[in-house]
């Protein structure tokens, strides 16, 4: 962006004397794009001041009439203005210029921050959140760390199948929960337990689904960590990468038709924005004006592949004007920063109706899942760095102890009720009878249809007849 | 049954109509396989003398069902302000609005993933591929977010989603454009596919399936858009509906059974008056649906004629002729008494050229040889 305006500071030096009125209006829309930067920080502290580019208007292509063409001529050049010409999309100026807009700008977009490492504010330019909120969120980041690491070592110990866990992005997890309603629907990728945790999905819920017992309510069909509750709001976490992002679309789309106020929001990692549901998604939610809040984990890896084998763009946060998507980049270690753009953006996406894009940047403390060992393709002193530096869970504890919510004391309690409630989870959660077999046939349709129940028949027939094969199968 | 319906008055006939529709759409899967027992009896319904094209069938079933219910949209290209690629939703867009007839940029996996989420929040879409073979851009949303999505969230995520199109060949249009999907997505639990061949079919089917919780794939064909069927008074209905998984016996028989589904329907029974003259009965069966398969029917009237003849228009192996095969040597074998012949497509893409491109789709000669094959082989 920076480097195009340097250019264009020139390209309109050289363009001024030959301007006309429509040049006086560019060169007002440029200055003003211009002072952006200077005026960023001035808010007055209860909500942050957000810009965005001057959007000048857009000449609207709808109609829903008929196929016919009904354009008049006169407007294709308005004024007979030899500079512009109203192409389908737009008016465009000319230009006698042969320019190339940037790969990659001059400067990276700038990155919202509130705290700085030590937990201070750097600026008032944020959302206030009172103490009950503070504290609850931070308890539930610490939780959620807890949880991570116990069930990580779980797996190791070879009690559950798989894990994936979330080291490092606690604030992203917490923070956009906190900031949505309950009313919000989720559409998460599979690093956001945390805002499961955070809507009230308890540390036994959690257990069970890894455990796949009697008590998961996905009745043992998934792997772990794949969690889901429709009392949460919560939409089943999928194994397919970046699906979510036009289910998120379509159902955003359907709450505008239904005229809730709520809006949806998905979370996606760097890695999923490579693919084509990505792009198709981004897209008809700028089209279809759909009320959606598209968050992408930008935690720096895809499994084993880096960002820099990933894209060459300037991260995600470009890509939104690409699609005509308003976006903004936040540190994603940063628990305010995240409670403040998303609660902004939840504003913006419901009363305009439009989708918003958040990139946070991150990093991805812990390994991809339980079944990648990441020290062989970064440095450990790197991992180390990014999981001690920037613990978004110390910074964020920082502020509260500075704000006078939270003690040493508190800390020490909350560590050791959250391990043993985790533990207490497993211990219980292992111990539960597995699903029946009747959940074998179930929900496969609305109704079992008769070739299904057929086989269940046959099946409990079997059983019947060769117990001492299938020992351990609740009936 | 339909003598008495016509004596009904207007608004009780209505009245028992809707309520006999609404119990069989109800339940909407296929009854339990009723071992040794004939098949049921021909429908017949009271006659309108009125006829209808397969496209006004399907263009009726979705207005009347986008009437009744605000949740029914569509989604697709070209479906809004072209009026539908095959002009199925003509009149739609002007009638409901751009918010319930969304024309979509070029990107099946796109709409198609939107639609799903759709279907997630409530909604009832239905999505228009231009021919099922695009669908193959948009596959992975239909079986792994449509199709498994109620049994992954064990019941909470349930997706009354419809995706429908022309399926299978069509007339010089080459490899790309005429592939049959009905194994394909036949194989997938979840998925409920239809496969229409008349009118009634199309309207009754497309209404069962717009109404079903159950993600539902309608094959339709794109030759039989413009055919014409006669239709019943009770088939113009907008409360009519058909049950999914109940085939239909087209023309009953003695001799030989013939199943097949979509175009081939028509074919099989040009084969049967062709075999009638030659001293053949033949029974032919409209599957009317793929998943779940009617193999009750099938059976019943295999155990009746015992020979079998399967008809598709896809390749043989792998097809739905290989399920047929399978099921009723599972379950009649002992009443069969010839190997059962599979009709099939040729195993090749589809080539373009007009001589070339009847060789490789079946032609009603074929069925009618493989039915004197299997009745001579018995002498």
């Amino acid at each position: 962006m920076a480097l195009c305006l340097s250019k264009s500071r020139k390209f309109l030096a050289h363009l001024k004397p030959k301007m006309g009125v429509l040049g006086m209006m560019n060169l007002s829309s440029w200055s003003s794009c211009l002072s952006r930067k200077q005026a960023s920080l001035s808010g007055n502290g209860r909500i942050p001041h957000a810009f965005f580019w001057n959007r000048p208007p857009l000449f609207t292509s709808r109609r829903f009439e008929s196929v016919k063409a009904d354009i008049q001529l006169g407007s294709l050049r308005p004024a007979g203005d030899p500079q512009v010409l109203n192409f389908p999309g737009g008016i465009v100026k000319f230009t006698p210029e042969l320019k190339f807009l940037s790969d990659f700008p001059e400067e990276r977009i700038h990155c919202y921050r509130v705290l700085d490492d030590s937990g201070q504010p750097i600026s008032n330019n944020f959302v206030q959140i009172d103490k009950d909120v503070a504290v609850k969120m931070y308890k539930d980041m610490v939780t959620f760390q807890t949880m991570d690491t116990i069930f990580y070592e779980a797996q190791r110990q070879g009690r559950i199948s798989f894990y994936v866990t979330a080291i490092g992005e606690e604030a992203i997890n917490i923070a956009s929960a906190a900031a949505l309603t309950m009313d919000d629907i989720v559409f998460p990728q599979y690093r956001e337990a945390g805002v499961l945790l955070w809507r009230g999905f308890t540390l036994q819920e959690f257990a069970n689904q890894c455990f796949g017992n009697k008590g998961d309510n996905g009745k043992g069909r998934q792997m772990p960590a794949h969690y889901g509750s429709n009392k949460h709001n919560y939409v089943t976490v999928a194994s397919t990468v970046a699906t979510q992002i036009p289910h998120a679309v379509g159902a955003a789309y359907s709450l505008k038709m239904d005229g809730r106020d709520a809006c949806t929001i998905t979370y996606f990692g760097d890695g999923g924005t490579s693919t084509g549901d990505f792009h198709a998604a981004l897209n008809f939610a700028a089209v279809m004006e759909a009320p959606v809040i598209l968050f992408c984990r930008n935690n720096g890896w895809a499994i084993s592949t880096p960002v820099s084998d990933q894209f060459r763009s300037d991260g995600i946060v470009v890509r939104g004007q690409a699609y005509g998507v308003r976006s903004i980049r936040v540190d994603g270690n940063d628990t305010l920063a995240v409670f403040s753009a998303v609660h902004v953006a939840r504003k913006m996406a419901i009363s305009e109706s439009r989708p918003v894009l958040i990139e946070a940047l991150t990093y991805r403390a812990g390994h991809h899942s339980t079944s990648d060992d990441s020290s062989k393709y970064r440095p450990i002193e790197e991992i180390e760095w990014w999981r001690a530096a920037q613990d978004p869970v110390a910074r964020f504890r920082k502020w509260l102890e500075g704000q006078g919510w939270w003690t040493a004391q508190s800390e020490i309690e909350l560590r050791d009720r959250a391990r043993q409630e985790v533990l207490h989870a497993i211990q219980v959660a292992e111990k539960v009878e597995k699903p029946p077999i009747r959940e074998i046939f179930t929900d496969v349709y609305d109704v079992p249809p008769s070739n299904l129940r057929d086989q269940e028949k046959s099946l409990r027939g079997t059983i019947e007849r060769h117990p001492q094969d299938y020992p351990h199968f609740p009936l | 049954m339909g003598f008495v319906v016509v004596l009904l008055k207007r608004e009780e006939k209505r009245m028992f109509g809707f309520i006999r529709q609404r119990a069989a759409c109800r339940g909407n899967h296929a009854s339990s396989l009723e071992r040794g027992i004939r098949a049921t009896a021909l429908r017949t319904f009271s006659s309108s003398g009125k006829e209808m094209t397969v496209r006004d069938a399907l263009n009726s079933a979705l207005d009347e069902e986008m009437s009744a219910d605000p949740k029914v949209f569509l989604m697709g290209e070209e479906v809004g302000e072209y009026q539908g690629a095959y002009k199925i939703s003509r009149g739609l867009l002007k009638k409901y609005g751009p918010e319930r007839v969304r024309d979509t940029p070029i990107t099946e996996a796109g709409f198609t993933g939107i639609g799903v989420g759709a279907a997630y929040y409530g909604l009832k879409p239905v999505i228009e591929f231009m021919t099922f073979n695009f669908s193959m851009q948009a596959i992975d949303h239909i079986i792994n977010s449509a199709a498994k999505s109620n049994y992954m969230s064990a019941g909470q995520i349930s997706v009354p989603i419809v995706f429908r199109g022309p399926n299978g060949a069509a007339a010089g249009v080459g490899a790309q454009h005429s592939q049959c999907f009905a194994a394909w997505y036949g194989s997938c639990p979840g998925l409920k596919v239809l496969v229409p061949y008349s009118s009634e079919d199309a309207r009754g089917l497309l209404k069962a399936a717009i109404r079903d919780p159950d993600p539902v794939v309608f094959l339709e064909n794109e030759l039989l858009y413009g055919e014409s069927f006669p239709v019943s008074a009770e088939a113009l209905d907008s409360s009519f509906c058909l049950p999914i998984g109940k085939a239909k016996i087209e023309r009953e028989g003695n001799d030989v059974t013939i199943t097949a589904f979509s175009k081939m329907v028509g074919y099989a029974l040009k084969a049967a008056e062709i075999l009638a003259k030659e001293g053949i009965s033949a029974e032919v069966i409209n599957l009317r649906s793929i998943r779940p398969l009617d193999t009750s029917t099938i059976n019943a009237s295999v155990r009746k004629t015992n020979r079998l003849v399967t008809v598709e228009e896809g390749v043989p192996q792998h097809g739905v002729g290989a399920e047929i095969c399978a099921t009723v040597v599972e379950e009649s074998f002992y009443y069969l008494d010839a190997p059962i012949e599979r009709i099939a497509g040729a195993d090749v893409p589809m080539p373009y050229a007009a001589n070339l491109e009847r060789i490789a789709v079946p032609q009603v000669d074929d069925i009618v040889r493989a039915a004197k094959r299997i009745c001579y082989r018995s002498h």
